[in-house]
């Protein structure tokens, strides 16, 4: 964090002076572990095992906040009898379907819901990274469950919990991420004993964990953590996400994604939601308790927003025009479809796939086999060069005279050059002004597609085809102002707010929607924003000015709510845990909730209130229910359906490790994405033969002086010249091992790629004993790329593609390697030595590795013991499974 | 400062106070600036500068434009260019703080790297060209209607409407503006693009 977000740390270090104990786990001792007290080495990859051994220290001594977790998790919620553990099914949970390597999640449900997992579709769920739609929400639980209070119940989320866990051992931590048991211990006792009434614990995070192919199960085990020790939803607790970009937040909520429309309503596919009513009841589930209930209001303004007086109930507002999807279509994929020549036109906008993206080769080619490619930066970057001077061109792979890609590279204004809204990593926007005109020909966003879409629609008038009416219709009539016809970043964020059709006024509140066409909004989570016709975003009261909560800078979504969940902060009756940590609470003499912040929860609903039976909606919601997006009103400890990799998180080995699961039998995520292309491949993990020739684990992450793919950073001279040099941080262990001199040139290869840097032998880096045998991490910089003030090889190169289930984020946190001394082999030297690994390794790239249909000549070899479906035969063919990647049947 | 001490010698009494008091170690234990970082070690020459902030035109209160914290800035504009970029004091987030990429920020919107006019490069060719930030416009828009006419998918093979183009894909939003973000879902989703990704899927 010291690293990647300083001026953050700088409350991680106030903390620290007032008492807190700061525990740094990660595979490089960084700046951030220089100030903590305590500094952990961890094998990258293996978090959800460190965690997991957390868990069951919490449950074996019976530390959980227990009467947090008994009223606000559903901790006592009875599950199926149907449902069986990965601690029974060797790694995998009931429901497992080999032939698409998903989940059926039917037995996954609690108990007399077994129905209503929307199972049978978790294939596509994945290929549309459904998960991502549960950023704002929960997924469904239909009407009411069983519960046993006392915790007793052999099929109650806590005992399942800790049997699941029950392994995770100190001693097993220790085997699988090489932390020592003392260490572990101490990181157990610290978090626990700093948590409960009077204190809370926060976990924090980076994309370090999204990039995996568990990583979505990472970031659940923290939350399960959490939620057990009564962290969330209070001061001081929750689990923080630290973001890398200005807006990322931003464009996940009013998403520039392919699976998701503003507000996290999901983009329509087409055989699930072939109308309206069903894409609205998808979100909505008729008879659901929580928030979610009025899908279709939100639904149907932003339609209204989108196409105007073209949207009306009668014409299901225009629900007809929206594009539908049919199976994966992200980055990845399109990657791949871009090399196979299915795709004529590209966009880059502010984004250096070429050196920011895993298998670096492969964006490159599939950029150098487009018809065009627009980029739109302030500086001239990889992914607009790479036909000049890319890597391929030294191979021979890419011939500039050969490359047929048209590129336009259009120049484009920073953030002092236009005005508009950020929202940074706690959901908090803040408008910026304009301080200059932007130079040149270099314009906004803004300016380029509300023009560009001017045009289009020009050039469409009078079109007859049904295609065009989406283009034609659309409200596209934005103000404009100065020398280049700029449009109104405010008029576009009025938008986004909201406003009733019929009288323009903005609207307040999410509530205000209204599903008869009465009222347009962009990105209903954002409605408030422009409350009273006041850019909200634009506050800059003083800190000096308010209190330490700060509600009056900027404004957070939904409703300039600082801390979701904040009605857990107070106890079932309402009352402060304590008043340490008084937050919001009720108000008994006015009748209503009350606090430092916007609370969470219906104004003046009564903690006593109880929903009368049948009750769906926000009536279904109970007095002392606090996760109000959750169709049960409870915390998940155990998630029934809406997780696609299983209900609880379990320890997988990376993709690639040098490393035998020691906790099953099923070595790595079952049910990550795979791509069988003839570029992409997978470097053998035990026990697949060969593993041995990529020996070492390499990690990469952030350097604080570059930004990201380094676009703007080292084409920035002070940033430059403070991190001029590409390099490798080595162990001296490891060093000597290989024979790399400090200072001196090292190469790695993996099966993709090979890259040099120079060699930094330092003891950053430590050697971990890992299940009885040394395990040796490299780290590497990702921000180097060969254009720039200073330049090198991309450490992302080395990647292949593999996704984690739920989002199809790549595992780029983790691969195997080899490293060797000395430079690297250049022109088509190098792809020989590529080429050699991957016959010394048993790689066919494009081959065995994909999650395609098993082909016809697959023998059936014999039954499973964890038979998902009765009459489930292993799929093993000669070496290698098609399921379960590895080369022994689990049996 | 120091030149003073060498007409030691001729400074009378009201001098003499008058340059002991000039003298920064002096000032700096006796007056109100005991780590001499403000008042106490200004000289002459010090006193007749002037801070770019203090001669500004105009402040825009911005945001630091790299990581997620969201740092807050002020941007000082002097004849219409950007003259300094600073931590704003006022933020609850950053204290006035910034870190070595948010200080770094003037530099970058400075650069002289930046590329402020549109490049062009011909399919097979070896170099780039100028060409009309106009005329660029109109070009892509020529190409997106192609690209769309080329890959349009009216229906599924069930007859379920598709309406969509596989033949187009975007990326980037992560960098960029909620309401720039917002434009270009807007518009890809009614040109029927569906590839539209951004950072929050690396
Ligand atoms: S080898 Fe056969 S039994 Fe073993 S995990 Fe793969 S499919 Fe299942
Ligand atoms: S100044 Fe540094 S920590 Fe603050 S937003 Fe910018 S990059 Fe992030």
């Amino acid at each position: 964090m010291a690293e990647a977000h300083p001026v953050g740390f700088q409350w991680v270090m106030e903390a620290k002076r007032r008492g807190a104990k700061v525990f740094h786990v990660d595979p490089r001792f960084t700046r951030t572990s220089a100030v903590a007290d305590a500094y952990l080495p961890i094998r990258a990859g293996t978090d959800i095992a460190l965690l997991g051994g957390v868990v069951r220290y919490i449950l074996d001594n019976e530390l959980d906040f227990r009467e947090y977790v008994l009223a606000y998790t559903n901790a006592a919620t009875i599950v199926s009898a149907e449902f069986s553990d990965t601690e029974d099914g060797d790694g995998f949970f009931s429901g497992f379907d080999p032939e698409t390597g998903t989940y059926v999640q039917d037995s996954w449900q609690y108990e007399g819901h077994e129905g209503s997992s929307g199972s049978g579709h978790t294939a596509q769920e994945r290929d549309s990274a459904a998960g991502l739609t549960h950023e704002s929400h929960g997924a469904q639980v239909g009407g009411q469950t069983r519960r046993d209070e006392t915790l007793q119940h052999p099929r109650c989320v806590y005992q399942i919990l800790k049997r699941h866990f029950s392994r995770y051992t100190p001693e097993m931590v220790e085997r699988v991420c090489g932390i020592s048991e003392a260490q572990f211990l101490e990181l157990a006792r610290a978090w626990t004993q700093n948590s409960g009434r009077d204190r809370t614990g926060m976990l924090v995070y980076s994309v370090g964990w999204t990039q995996h192919s568990v990583g979505v199960q990472y970031i659940r085990t923290g939350a399960i953590i959490q939620l057990l020790l009564g962290n969330m939803g209070r001061p001081g607790g929750g689990v923080m996400a630290l973001r890398g970009h200005a807006s990322i937040q931003g464009s996940t909520d009013i998403p520039t994604l392919f699976n998701l429309l503003p507000g996290y309503l999901p983009m329509p596919h087409h055989a699930e939601h072939p109308s309206f009513d069903e894409w609205v009841d998808s979100i909505r589930h008729p008879g659901q308790k929580g928030f979610w209930g009025n899908a279709r209001s939100f639904a149907a303004s932003l339609l209204k927003a989108y196409w105007g007086d073209a949207a009306t109930p009668e014409n299901d507002f225009c629900y007809g025009y929206l594009p539908r999807m049919t199976g994966d279509h992200g980055t990845y994929q399109q990657v791949l479809n871009m090399i196979d020549g299915k795709i004529k036109g590209y966009f880059l906008l502010g984004q250096n796939p070429a050196v920011g993206s895993a298998h670096g080769r492969a964006q490159r080619l599939g950029m150098a086999n487009l018809d065009w490619l627009v980029v739109r930066d302030l500086f001239m970057i990889e992914s607009a060069t790479f036909w000049q001077n890319g890597p391929e061109v030294a191979t021979g792979e890419i011939v500039p005279q050969e490359c047929r890609t048209e590129v336009f590279f259009l120049p484009a204004a920073s953030h002092v050059e236009k005005e508009g809204t950020f929202t940074q990593t706690q959901r908090l926007l803040q408008w910026r002004e304009k301080a200059v005109e932007p130079p040149g020909d270099a314009r906004s966003e803004l300016w380029f597609f509300y023009h560009l879409g001017r045009k289009l629609r020009e050039k469409l008038a009078g079109s007859p085809l049904p295609r065009d009416r989406a283009l034609l219709d659309l409200t596209w009539d934005y103000p404009t102002h100065g020398p280049h016809a700029e449009p109104s970043a405010e008029a576009v964020l009025r938008e986004i707010n909201g406003y009733d059709v019929a009288t323009g006024a903005p609207l307040s509140s999410f509530a205000e929607a209204r599903a008869d066409g009465s009222t347009a909004v962009g990105c209903w989570i954002y409605t408030g924003v422009y409350a009273d016709g006041v850019n909200q975003a634009a506050r800059r009261k003083s800190r000096h000015e308010q209190d330490w909560v700060a509600a009056e800078w900027g404004w957070a979504w939904p409703a300039n709510r600082r801390i979701l969940y904040n009605r857990a902060s107070a106890d079932p009756d309402g009352n402060p845990w304590s008043e340490r940590k008084r937050y919001v609470w009720w108000d008994a003499d006015k009748g209503e909730w009350t606090g430092y912040d916007v609370p969470d929860f219906e104004k003046t609903k009564p903690p006593s209130y109880r929903p009368p039976s049948g009750a769906s909606g926000t009536e279904g919601i109970a007095g002392d229910d606090p996760f109000v997006m959750q169709g049960d009103g409870k915390g998940w400890l155990y998630a029934p359906s809406g997780v696609l990799d299983g209900p609880l998180p379990t320890h997988y080995e990376p993709v690639e490790s040098p490393v035998r699961n020691p906790l099953y039998g099923q070595q790595a995520n079952p049910t990550r994405k795979m791509y069988a292309h003839p570029v992409n491949s997978v470097n053998p993990s035990p026990p697949q033969e060969h593993s041995q020739v990529f020996p070492y684990v390499f990690t990469v992450s952030r350097l604080t002086e570059h930004h990201t793919a380094g676009a703007m950073s080292r084409t920035v001279s002070p940033l430059a010249e403070l991190q001029p040099e590409m390099f490798v941080e080595v162990s001296p262990e490891l060093a000597g091992e290989v024979g790399l001199a400090h200072l001196g040139w090292a190469h790695l290869v993996s099966g993709r790629a090979v890259i040099e840097a120079k060699v930094l032998v330092t003891d950053r880096l430590t050697p971990l004993r890992v299940d009885g045998r040394v395990i040796h991490q490299v780290w590497l910089p990702y921000h180097f790329g060969f254009e720039g003030l200073v330049t090198g090889d991309s450490a992302n190169d080395l990647f292949g593609i593999s996704l984690d289930p739920n989002v199809l984020i790549q595992e780029s946190k983790v691969g195997t390697c080899d490293v060797r001394p000395g430079r690297r082999p250049t022109g088509p030297a190098l792809l020989d030595l590529v080429a050699d690994y991957q016959r010394r390794a048993g790689i066919n790239p494009g081959r065995g590795w994909g999650s395609s249909p098993i082909p016809a000549s697959v023998s059936v070899a014999r039954r499973v013991r964890w038979p998902a479906r009765s009459g489930t035969v292993c799929r093993r063919v000669a070496s290698i499974c098609w399921v379960c990647r590895t080369t022994t049947p689990a049996l | 400062m120091f030149r003073g001490s060498l007409a030691w010698e001729g400074v009378s009494g009201l001098g003499l106070r008058t340059f002991i008091e000039g003298w920064p170690v002096y000032r700096q234990l006796t007056g109100t600036d005991p780590l001499g970082r403000g008042a106490a070690a200004k000289s002459d020459g010090s006193r007749a500068l002037t801070a770019r902030t203090d001669t500004a035109d105009s402040v825009a209160r911005s945001v630091c434009p790299y990581c997620a914290v969201g740092c807050g800035q002020r941007v000082f504009v002097k004849d219409g260019r950007v003259s300094q970029i600073e931590g704003d004091p006022d933020s609850p987030i950053s204290r006035g703080r910034l870190c070595p990429k948010g200080s770094a920020s003037k530099s970058l919107v400075t650069s002289p790297l930046r590329q402020t006019t549109v490049r062009y490069r011909r399919p097979y060719s070896t170099q780039w060209e100028d060409l009309d930030l106009d005329t660029a416009l109109d070009m892509i828009a020529d190409r997106i209607l192609a690209a769309r006419e080329q890959t349009w998918e009216d229906v599924d093979t069930q007859g379920r409407p598709l309406n969509r183009t596989l033949g187009i894909s975007s990326l980037g939003g992560a960098t960029l503006d909620n309401e720039e973000n917002y434009l270009i879902k807007k518009l890809f989703t009614a040109m029927g693009a569906l590839q539209i990704e951004n950072q929050a899927r690396i």
